[in-house]
């Protein structure tokens, strides 16, 4: 038995004799549990935490406010006006409906994949996502003006014995976006059960133990259990999987399917689904970074997870890339003077400097990821996925502002503007945002200790990696310290 | 490891429930798990921190039947959005939309998709819990203080004592010589499972708050109301504009309504043939109908009284509308019976003054002018006239050859 020598920090270097550890420092089941469950059983988090949480949550409140500013006075105190009649709220709720789907993707698409890195990022990019959705949905329902009669989106029976248009886009969007909404906290809760069944048995106070005991079902980690949950588990994945295509391909049908040039385009469904995963691993990496950091979750969301996620943005960003490059080939091709107006005013019109920014940080930024160095460097992957995101919003912009403010009615062209409601609901969802996720983090299980420990080297299928070290047998069950396995790598065995 | 003795502990409280027994590892527990279920228990289960391959098999469990219920669900949702779709946009209230058939196929299928997603995914949800008799917050199991390891790093196998086979020491022989490094007996607590009763109280008033505001808006809203219905949005019931009679300190005198500049006529008001549009020629009401006679204004005004007037005075002009006749059972204070049109009052009346009463009104009975036009409302006077006479006719009114009938 030769011993490999590659520095034992380092997983990022790939060799064909063995399989790249997926998490570091010599991990147990007992250090597992330890590492994420402390997170949400001490009882002061770090310093950072409650001056970040103070940042959100006042954004927050600053959001609220302009929400209720809004509906009290009508949706005149926002910038929107005929022509430019959807602006920043359509804008923030494509924005955030795509940062929703990294969370979607990694935990569905990549467990269909049988990709095992994605166990140590899950939990963590589906709470994302469940925030998001609830900063997306925000925008549409307060858009709609009259905000109390939200419900007439349903399709419920009324005294006005009339029911909602199902050819509309408007209407697959209710659909896909709540059925999106839905089937991600399902998905989501389902995988954390197991979870809060751990800080449920570690809790050391009544009030923790019931909180969690409640939403822990019973859960007994039985076998008989576990058969059924593996399989529903793979069940939602597979229904996940192709629903999270849907739902933005539904959002650029709300475009795509208008006669407005710039909009009516056939490539939109594939664009908006690269674009969305572009954007939320994207913010996942940004928001992963820190927390790893902060909450000492290095040695499970090791540089690997980082350096994948970022290969993935490389290539969702030259897709993205190639699309803009696509549309424009396609309106000359088209030979349609109204589209190719609409593209050339995009890039050179009034609003050419956002075109540029979007251009910059989506298709010129994440270039930089095809260097080993930022892939694995986190404040470098941390400004490139900030350009991205950044790049992102004024992607939504570009395609919502620019061209509507010139459609077919010159006479009715306008220079759209932002308001200051505009600007504080975009900064306090933002605000919304963190402050879910600070609230996750301090309070639920950040990481998916279940399945990290069903992928810790013996546990998956067989001769991966290492056999256990002879178990030493604990007949007291309280000095018990869990099957501990060795981390060296070695070849084989 | 079967060498070494594993520690048995008991805690006082009531009859035997499970025997919760800990493994060194997986692997140990796979090798105990197969062994338990060759000796032939029932109501037994291994509990580990993550889910052990191999495990279903050692354990004997067949495959679970979710993945044909999520099937069901699924067809369930594609029928259900088809149905829905069909029904709402073909045939209750269809819409036509740049000449597409009623049920668009193509059109209906993204939410189609959806609602299939949607139903499995919930059917996947709940049908994982059933199996698994989820919500279940009591378990013998949990009496074992050992046992809350078995989510963290501990591998456990319980055999429960409502098996048919169950016999504690037997149970116990049989996790020994399977490795266990220590078992736990789990007893019923002896006082019995107890909610406190302060939690029953407490969800007893919850549940009565919770249940009393939509009470009292499905009182409020059953019934008849005097008042108008409650809005606690104003929509546009509240503008900010002043109405016709209202105060308004921006002119003199007050008079939030205009009055008209002298020497003018507004749109509509052009009243010279003041017989036609007035019923009146000087002061006199007129007494000739200032429109051509026919038959067809007859039939023209029987159609529009039966619209406009027959609720309050009748199909016959007897004043016994279904409206009339229900204020009258009801006693309403405010109510004025309409006269019957056949009294002598109303029977002498010249054209003109019926004229007049359709047009502004009389009483309690509303002006019509906005809702009947000036034609209309002398074929109703007409009719009106007719009716006069058909109740009051004698046999020289009738066609000599019908005479003979009538008699």
């Amino acid at each position: 038995m030769s011993t490999i020598t590659l520095p034992a920090e380092d997983n990022t270097t790939d060799d064909p004799r063995r399989r790249a550890p997926l998490t570091m420092g010599g991990q147990t089941l007992t250090s597992i549990t330890e590492t994420v469950a402390r997170i949400a059983e001490r009882p002061r988090p770090p310093r950072a935490w409650y001056v970040a949480f103070a940042v959100s949550s006042t954004l927050t409140a600053a959001l609220i406010l302009a929400a209720i500013y809004l509906i009290a006075v009508g949706v005149g105190v926002w910038g929107n006006n005929v022509p430019v009649a959807w602006a920043f709220d359509i804008v923030n709720f494509v924005f955030w409906v795509g940062i929703g789907h990294a969370g979607t993707l990694i935990s569905a698409i990549l467990f269909l994949f049988r990709q095992r890195w994605r166990t140590s990022v899950n939990r963590f990019a589906e709470a994302m996502t469940i925030f998001a959705v609830i900063c997306a949905g925000i925008f549409p329902a307060i858009h709609i003006g009259r905000v109390w009669f939200v419900y007439w989106l349903a399709p419920y029976v009324n005294q006005m014995a009339v029911w909602p248009n199902f050819r509309s886009p408007l209407l697959w969007d209710v659909f896909a976006v709540g059925t999106y909404a839905t089937v991600s906290l399902l998905f989501w809760y389902l995988g954390m059960i197991p979870d809060l069944a751990t800080l449920r048995d570690r809790a050391t106070s009544r009030v923790r133990r019931i909180a969690y005991g409640i939403f822990a079902l019973g859960w007994r980690g039985s076998g008989r259990q576990w058969h059924r949950y593996e399989r529903a588990y793979m069940l939602l994945a597979g229904l996940a999987t192709p629903l999270v295509l849907s739902v933005h391909s539904v959002v650029s049908f709300d475009f795509a399917v208008s006669v407005v040039p710039g909009w009516h385009t056939t490539i939109f469904p594939p664009y908006f689904v690269a674009g969305a995963i572009f954007s939320g691993f994207a913010m996942v990496v940004t928001l992963m970074v820190p927390a790893r950091a902060f909450f000492g979750l290095k040695d499970l969301v090791t540089l690997r997870h980082l350096e994948n996620m970022n290969k993935v943005i490389l290539a969702t960003g030259c897709m993205v890339g190639y699309a803009y490059s696509i549309e424009f080939f396609i309106a000359w091709y088209g030979g349609n003077p109204y589209e190719q107006f609409a593209f050339i005013n995009r890039a050179f019109g009034p609003y050419t400097w956002a075109y540029w920014i979007m251009v910059t940080c989506n298709v010129v930024a994440p270039q930089a990821f095809w260097f080993k160095k930022v892939r694995t460097t986190p404040w470098m992957m941390v400004i490139v996925c900030i350009l991205v995101n950044i790049g992102m919003w004024f992607e939504r912009f570009v395609i919502v502002v620019t061209s509507l403010s010139r459609d077919y009615l010159p006479s009715a062209w306008e220079y759209y503007r932002p308001t200051a409601v505009d600007i504080t609901m975009l900064l306090g969802s933002f605000g919304l945002f963190f402050t879910l996720f600070l609230l996750f983090c301090r309070y639920l299980p950040m990481v998916a200790m279940a399945e990290v420990k069903a992928v810790l080297p013996h546990h998956h299928a067989a001769g991966d990696w290492q056999t256990p070290a002879p178990a030493e047998p604990h007949a007291n069950g309280e000095s018990h310290q869990g099957i501990r396995y060795p981390d060296q790598v070695s070849e084989g065995h | 490891m079967a060498e070494k003795e594993p520690t048995i502990a008991d805690a006082p409280g009531g009859a035997v429930a499970a025997l919760v027994a800990q493994f060194a590892g997986p692997d140990e527990l796979v090798e105990a798990a197969s062994q338990v279920r060759d000796a032939g228990y029932r109501y037994w289960d291994t509990h580990t921190p993550y889910p052990i391959h191999g495990m279903d098999r050692a354990m004997g469990i067949r495959p679970t039947v979710l993945p044909w219920m999520v099937l069901a669900g699924g067809v369930a949702g594609a029928a259900a959005a088809l149905l829905m779709q069909w029904w709402m946009n073909a045939v209750d209230y269809p819409y036509i939309i740049s000449g597409k058939p009623l049920f668009s196929l193509p059109a209906f299928i993204p939410v189609t998709f959806e609602l299939i997603v949607l139903f499995s995914a919930l059917t996947a949800f709940v049908g994982v819990l059933a199996l698994n008799q989820l919500p279940q917050l009591w378990h013998p199991v949990f009496q074992s203080r050992r046992f809350a390891r078995a989510t963290s790093d501990g591998f456990f196998l319980s055999i429960e004592a409502r098996d048919p086979k169950f016999e504690e020491s037997r149970a116990a022989e049989l996790l020994q010589s399977a490795g266990a490094v220590a078992i736990d007996v789990c007893r019923m607590p002896a006082t019995g499972r107890e909610v406190p009763t302060g939690v029953y109280w407490g969800v007893a008033t919850l549940a009565i708050l919770a249940i009393l505001p939509p009470l009292g808006v499905a009182w409020y809203r059953s019934g008849a109301k005097k008042l108008p219905r409650i809005h606690p949005i104003l929509d546009m019931d509240a503008q900010p504009k002043y109405r016709a009679q209202a105060f308004n300190p921006l002119f003199p005198g007050g008079m939030a309504s205009r009055p008209a500049v002298p020497g003018t006529i507004a749109q509509g008001e052009m009243d010279e043939n003041t017989a036609l549009y007035l019923g009146k020629l000087g002061e006199q009401w007129v007494d000739e109908f200032p429109v051509p006679v026919s038959m067809e204004a007859v039939q023209r005004g029987r159609e529009r009284f039966n619209i406009y007037c027959a609720p309050c005075h009748g199909l016959t002009g007897e004043g016994d509308g279904m409206v009339s006749q229900r204020a009258t059972r009801r006693a309403e204070p405010n109510w004025v019976p309409p006269l019957s049109l056949h009294a002598e009052p109303v029977r002498v009346q010249p054209v003109g003054q019926l004229y007049n009463t359709v047009t502004n009104g009389i009483r309690t009975m509303p002006p019509y002018a906005s809702q009947i036009s000036v034609e209309d409302r002398w074929a109703i006077v007409l009719y009106v006239k007719a009716l006069q006479r058909s109740q009051h006719a004698t046999l020289d009114d009738v066609p000599e050859e019908m005479r003979e009938k009538l008699r």
